[in-house]
């Protein structure tokens, strides 16, 4: 088929709404004004290296880890049911799952402050059986509960996907050949699911690790995270040239993940959510 | 023992999930207007909603932007999932991987690098800005839609079409459009949900005066959110839940013609 032409356009808009936003991006955070015109500086990339950001970097990263695992955790089991039901059950199971996605999140984010904040209903209940008010929000903790609540389902369904995919007959190959439920999954349905647990594990770190949003309302503003970080500097401080440093060190991540996905992509047409 | 364990398990996780869309649901019956006590039944919100002259221009902007962003990025999208079939293998890795770039990408990033973009080619911040952002980071949802639907068409009716006289644009048109319109449609209405729920790429995006319903939302966050939102956010809740039943009924069919 000759029809190679009828994308032009989408490269054409590609070009400029994709690829020239990023090389702005770049070209901010490596120059600087001066009287006589732009300069060359690396100025911006070295400032992130201040042990001030080092330490935002690193509570991004530590909560987005922390979140990361939990999703795991808690959606390892989830997909396992899920890909055990039978097949009618099953669409609407899954179903269920992406449901809640389609509520405007600020708005879900935002009902967890009704349910944890000091007077809010888990302090009601709690207070039914005699158990003092405790502070939920506004802490590291409901940072953490924010990502989990937000990015689990993006856990789940890559994982629910890949288990879907395994061929019985090899789990009953195991159970013939001497295997317990035990071995069997240590042998064949974990090994066989790791492509979707990464993707799981980038669809879950990669939005944890950038969101302002979620620290701002259940962490109130006292946690910075990178994208905290990243919207100050473009807002408040109106410093463009470090703020898109900072975009450029998350890009780079972005591209790394990106690789390892591309890896596993191969083996496994399509694969994540597609 | 193994099946209640599975069962109870899977109703924590759905009340995880779903207990802050009920508190949502169940406030917007709330006569009080604080969110942290209950003053007894009403529907007063859902009246005084299209009142409130904020809440319905966001709503306008909201549907607004996603109606014509998901249908501009469903042609350009369709065509370049055409175009992109077609490619050899060396041009269709590099479109690919730059088409991933915006899904994978950080919102925050995206969002920031537009608002370079329209500053640069001195583009003004309002509606105008908006859609184009979201027609941005809508085409790729439409191209990963429409691609696998390509991969499963039958090569050989193109072929036969031209064989048969007809021009490619003819055999293009009555050929591979019918053949991929699930996916396309499915691309539609993901682009036009995406649309919907975007708040960090358009809080970047738009300029003053323009906000659409999440915009509204962040900004009232801090004072309190008036009851008339969980109200409207309720509608269309049920909304988007009709039409993504309607999505799921059309993926099972089609998945029901493949087999």
């Amino acid at each position: 088929m000759k029809l190679k032409w009828i994308s032009y356009p989408y490269i054409v808009w590609m070009i400029i709404f994709i690829l020239l936003p990023l090389f702005l991006i770049l070209f901010y955070s490596v120059t600087y004004n001066t009287s006589e015109g732009l300069g060359f500086t690396l100025e911006y990339f070295q400032r992130f290296f201040e042990p001030i950001y080092i330490n935002v970097l690193w509570r991004s990263f530590k909560l987005a880890l922390v979140s990361t695992g939990v999703c795991l955790l808690l959606g390892y089991p989830m997909a396992m049911i899920l890909a055990d039901k039978e097949l009618k059950n099953r669409n609407v199971m899954v179903l269920l799952f992406i449901i809640p996605m389609w509520m405007n999140f600020l708005l879900r984010t935002y009902a967890w402050m009704t349910l944890l904040e000091r007077n809010g209903i888990l302090n009601s209940l709690l207070g039914l059986l005699n158990i003092a008010p405790k502070d939920f929000l506004y802490n590291e903790g409901a940072v953490i509960l924010g990502m989990v609540y937000n990015f689990l389902p993006f856990m789940v369904l890559p994982i629910y996907s890949v288990l879907i995919k395994i061929d019985k007959n090899l789990l009953e190959a195991a159970g013939d050949l001497g295997a317990n439920s035990a071995t069997t999954f240590r042998k064949i349905i974990l090994p066989l699911s790791i492509p979707g647990v990464l993707s799981g594990v980038t669809m879950v770190f990669m939005p944890a690790v950038t969101t302002f949003v979620i620290p701002r309302l259940l962490g109130g503003g006292q946690f910075t995270l990178i994208g905290n970080l990243i919207e100050q500097q473009f807002l408040f401080v109106g410093d463009w040239g470090f703020g898109s440093a900072v975009s450029v060190i998350m890009l780079i991540l972005i591209l790394i993940s990106m690789g390892v996905m591309g890896k596993y992509e191969k083996e496994q047409e399509g694969g994540g959510l597609w | 023992m193994v099946k209640f364990i599975k069962r109870f398990y899977t109703s924590l996780i759905f009340l995880f999930l779903y207990a802050p869309i009920l508190v949502l649901i169940i406030f917007s019956f709330n006569s009080s207007k604080s969110r942290g006590s209950w003053d007894g039944f009403t529907l007063n919100w859902y009246v005084e909603m299209f009142q409130d002259r904020q809440i319905m221009s966001a709503l306008y902007v909201t549907l607004g932007i996603a109606v014509l962003s998901s249908i501009i990025a469903t042609i350009i999208g369709t065509a370049a999932a055409i175009g992109i079939y077609n490619m050899n293998r060396f041009n269709k890795g590099i479109i690919m991987n730059l088409t991933y770039l915006p899904v994978l990408n950080a919102d925050i990033v995206t969002g920031i690098s537009l608002m370079l973009l329209l500053i640069f080619l001195k583009i003004p911040l309002g509606f105008t800005s908006l859609l184009l952002a979201h027609i941005t980071f809508n085409i790729p949802y439409v191209i990963l839609s429409v691609l696998p639907k390509l991969r499963q068409l039958n090569k050989h009716l193109y072929e036969a079409a031209l064989d048969l006289g007809a021009s490619p644009l003819y055999a293009l048109r009555k050929i591979i459009i019918p053949e991929i319109k699930p996916g396309i449609i499915t691309g539609l209405l993901l682009a036009f949900t995406l649309s919907i729920d975007d708040f960090v790429i358009s809080f970047f995006t738009t300029g003053s005066g323009v906000a659409n319903l999440s915009i509204t939302i962040y900004s009232m966050a801090r004072r309190g959110i008036n009851p008339k939102i969980n109200a409207l956010s309720t509608i269309m809740f049920l909304s988007v839940l009709t039409l993504l039943i309607i999505v799921n009924k059309r993926m099972d069919n089609t998945e029901e013609g493949d087999n």
